[in-house]
């Protein structure tokens, strides 16, 4: 994907700054001339939907910093008078709210796609770590996020959380008591929650430069799941084919999250945080914002409180190590029949823990979580490893060019 | 270190490497004087320390009932116990408990059972008179505590905590 620039400067300023620093030959080259596979189908889009959210996260996070006050007594009142009294706040609360579901969304559906076509084999390893590291900051900045209206369900979720570490040996309640500032979730942990959420979306945009930058040096995966090998003819320039299918792509996107945002901004909200916080009151059934739920399903199948911490965080630590866990060579699941298989049924597994996730940890569900829990765990250290082994896959295209003009193409 | 025989035989440590080795651990030193601070910022300071103990007066709890105080933030259950209530808490075989200790360990006076209210699972508070012992039962993930505050089943790993306290009166005590 290297190459020498094709951007010339036009106008004597450009000329000008071209020579003291080369921005615009940047611009041009990883966001117009840059190359994209001509096959690619509308899944990848979301990197573009994604970077669109995490602009349109921070921008409302940031105005509604500006009215919130992150103390105990008064944070809930606060949110309250964004609601009531601020110019446009009801809406931008809400944009706000449900731009976190809209944007796990997006990156869920990232996700999936990256597993169906191979994207983190060889050469992309690294690329994949950087996203899986932009995901637990993602995770970490939607829960210090829910936290801060300290309403019940806010309150609960930081005492759960922050006890999660309380299951370390030795040092657990030491490190739980630093988390918190005290003894229990206070002004303490409130405050330093806001600075971090606060902080932690400047941190992913950070690495987000760095998944792009890895991005453009290998290059982007595509259905086919072959490298580029002709850029004339396996190629077509980033602007103006990839910027207009991102561009529908978004506003696809934003039909959904408008609809969220306008005509039912509580759908996926919890009742009980509209109640103030209240450390001496459990709510009788605590759950989770929707995009934790197949983790915390995870978390509750165990009876054991460290096993089940463990394995809190190594289902999505164990994602990290995909690249080495799947054999196969043949990177899309377009040809290869057991793994497209098997990659639905992962899918539904995933989405039966969401729904275990949300339902009370007792009876039958309890069964369920744990065979799920426990497939969802056999998928990547046995399935995947074995089915690269014994797969035949169907032949592969020899080239971007050659899988179009075959007709098995980009789609699903 | 550009000097030949440095290169042709490691011989005898030179002033300079003392000099890096010396500038190196005070960097170090210095980098861990100067994080130190910016993490312990975090732990309780020291008006949350201050906070440190409360009184509560029994008089006013009746037999049967169970009381909320709230001491370092945390909920304290302060629970009058019946006869009924103290002898099932006692003939528990320790075999069937999870996590082993005797009733009379874990009260000073067997009417009243002093215990955090904290579940030991993930920090939940149990709801009292609950659950299949008629002790306490967690809503958020399901573990049962007896009349004793010992865990019974779920995946709470100790029984309820027994906080530092002692009778300053006849009916008066001071957790903490």
């Amino acid at each position: 994907m290297e190459g020498h620039s094709q951007y010339t400067p036009k106008s004597g300023f450009a000329r000008w700054l071209e020579r003291r620093l080369p921005i615009l030959s940047f611009m041009h080259d990883s966001f117009v001339s840059y190359p994209t596979p001509k096959n690619l189908n509308y899944m990848w889009v979301f990197g573009a939907i994604l970077s669109f959210m995490l602009v349109a996260q921070i921008v409302t996070g940031v105005v509604l910093a500006m009215h919130y006050t992150p103390e105990t007594t008064l944070a809930f009142d606060s949110v309250e008078k964004i609601m009531r009294d601020v110019n446009w706040g009801t809406i931008l609360r809400y944009a706000h709210a449900n731009g976190a579901s809209m944007f796990f969304l997006a990156v869920y559906l990232h996700i999936f796609r990256g597993m169906y076509y191979g994207s983190y084999k060889d050469p992309r390893e690294v690329l994949w770590i950087l996203g899986v590291v932009i995901f637990m900051l993602m995770m970490a900045t939607g829960f210090l996020g829910y936290v801060l209206p300290w309403g019940q369900m806010s309150f609960w979720a930081a005492t759960v959380i922050t006890n999660l570490f309380s299951a370390i040996p030795v040092v657990g309640t030491a490190i739980t008591t630093w988390l918190l500032g005290g003894y229990s979730v206070d002004n303490a942990t409130l405050n330093r929650f806001y600075a971090l959420h606060y902080l932690l979306p400047f941190i992913i945009v950070a690495i987000v430069a760095l998944h792009v930058w890895a991005l453009h040096v290998t290059g982007q995966n595509n259905p086919a799941g072959v490298e580029v090998k002709d850029v004339k003819r396996d190629t077509v320039p980033f602007t103006p084919h990839a910027t207009m299918k991102d561009a529908v792509g978004i506003a696809a996107f934003l039909v959904v999250y408008a609809w969220l945002t306008f005509f039912v901004p509580n759908y996926l909200g919890h009742p009980d945080n509209y109640i103030e916080a209240n450390p001496l009151v459990t709510p009788p059934h605590i759950v989770p914002e929707w995009y934790f739920l197949p983790f915390y399903a995870i978390l509750r199948a165990i009876p054991n409180k460290l096993i089940g911490v463990i394995a809190l965080f190594a289902s999505i630590l164990i994602t990290a190590a995909l690249p080495w866990l799947d054999t196969s060579k043949v990177k899309s699941a377009v040809f290869r029949p057991l793994f497209r298989k098997e990659f639905w049924i992962f899918v539904a597994v995933c989405i039966g823990l969401g729904y275990l996730g949300a339902q009370p940890a007792e009876g039958a569900y309890l069964w369920f979580a744990r065979v799920l829990s426990a497939y969802y765990f056999l998928h990547f250290l046995v399935i995947l490893p074995v089915i690269g082994r014994i797969e035949k896959p169907e032949p592969v295209p020899e080239s971007i060019d050659a899988s179009i003009m075959r007709g098995k193409t980009s789609h699903v | 270190m550009t000097s030949k025989d440095t290169a042709v035989k490691p011989a005898e440590p030179s002033r300079r490497d003392i000099l890096y080795i010396a500038t190196g651990a005070a960097a170090a030193g210095a980098a861990a004087a100067v994080i130190w601070p910016l993490i312990a910022q975090m732990n309780p300071d020291a008006s949350t320390l201050a906070l440190a103990s409360t009184e509560v007066d029994l008089s006013s709890v009746p037999e049967g009932q169970i009381v909320t105080v709230k001491w370092r933030g945390k909920p304290v259950f302060v629970r009058h116990r019946t006869p009924a209530e103290i002898k099932a808490a006692e003939d528990v075989a320790l075999s069937a408990l999870p996590d082993p200790e005797p009733d009379s360990k874990r009260v000073q006076k067997p009417e009243w059972l002093v215990v955090i209210g904290v579940c030991t699972h993930l920090g939940c508070i149990p709801t009292g008179k609950e659950g299949e012992f008629d002790g306490w039962f967690c809503p958020c993930h399901g573990s049962v505590y007896d009349l004793s505050g010992r865990i019974r089943s779920g995946p709470a790993p100790t029984n309820l905590e027994v906080p530092p306290y002692a009778f300053i009166a006849e009916n008066k005590i001071k957790i903490g």
